[in-house]
């Protein structure tokens, strides 16, 4: 396997261990970290692909990963702030939303 | 030299979030994607890509954990929730610790040996990276900045209330 390769199927890994964190835990702050790891992930593949095909394009796509999970974070914090009274954090027991 | 460098830095980024999302206390957590999100960019450092691993520990690292933990302490501000905070915590750094230890060494081993990988110098790495953010990609940065202009609209609009309410609930 090529340093690439290597960096890659990590990359894949992080993807995965986040993606079973959300599937797995129920509760809402945990499933945020756990989208943060997911997200992180591909940053890593983007930034990999890109550092070995020396462009900066790898660089650019890991400013969009960023700025969805700015956003991400922003959101997801606040909606849990709210159903933290309703359901105390548990996202099995949100099943009606109110604006 | 530094791919290898990149790999031990991602595998460290790897574990740490493998414990992260199976920990139970949302502190642990929280202190495990630190360390993650550290050792991931001592892997960008490494892949030359230091633009990217300046805005990792900034952005990531520094505001979105620091997000988080301003959510925790709101939440669990009472004195109960602060003891048991401090019980955890007394054994909860000592993970975290080791996986920014452990990314930290190719550090030590680049300091002296000039830039740890061969991509592009920093500077013209950034001007690249602006020449294309703001000229090939420029309908695709502003979307990003459209995304967070309405993840702020929506954060204004759902916070709107919950001051007196988090005061209530401070007071029980």
């Amino acid at each position: 396997m090529t340093p690439l390769n290597i960096l890659l199927v990590l990359s894949a890994g992080l993807f995965m261990a986040g993606l079973f964190g959300v599937a797995a835990r129920r509760t809402i702050l945990m499933q945020l970290i756990s989208l943060e790891v997911m997200l992180s992930g591909p940053a890593l593949g983007f930034i990999a692909v890109g550092a070995y095909h020396g462009s900066v394009e790898g660089t650019g796509m890991f400013l969009m990963v960023l700025g969805l999970a700015a956003a991400e974070v922003a959101l997801g914090l606040a909606i849990y702030l709210h159903m933290r009274r309703a359901t105390g954090g548990d996202s099995d027991a949100a099943h009606r939303l109110r604006g | 030299m530094s791919w290898g460098f990149a790999i031990w830095a991602a595998t460290l980024a790897f574990a740490a979030a493998v414990m992260a999302v199976t920990r139970a206390s949302a502190v642990h957590a929280l202190l495990l994607l630190l360390a993650s999100l550290l050792a991931l960019g001592v892997a960008f450092f490494a892949m030359a890509a230091n633009f990217a691993g300046v805005i990792q520990l900034l952005i990531y690292a520094g505001a979105v954990v620091a997000v988080f933990v301003f959510v925790v302490m709101t939440v669990d501000a009472g004195e109960a929730a602060m003891a048991r905070e401090r019980e955890m915590l007394r054994s909860a750094w000592r993970w975290p610790a080791l996986f920014v230890g452990l990314s930290v060494i190719p550090i030590l081993f680049g300091i002296g040996g000039g830039p740890m990988g061969e991509g592009a110098p920093a500077g013209a790495d950034t001007r690249e990276l602006g020449l294309l953010l703001f000229g090939d990609w420029g309908v695709a940065t502003e979307l990003v900045a459209l995304m967070l202009i309405a993840g702020m609209i929506g954060v204004r609009h759902l916070g709107r209330n919950l001051g007196p309410r988090l005061r209530e609930r401070g007071r029980e």
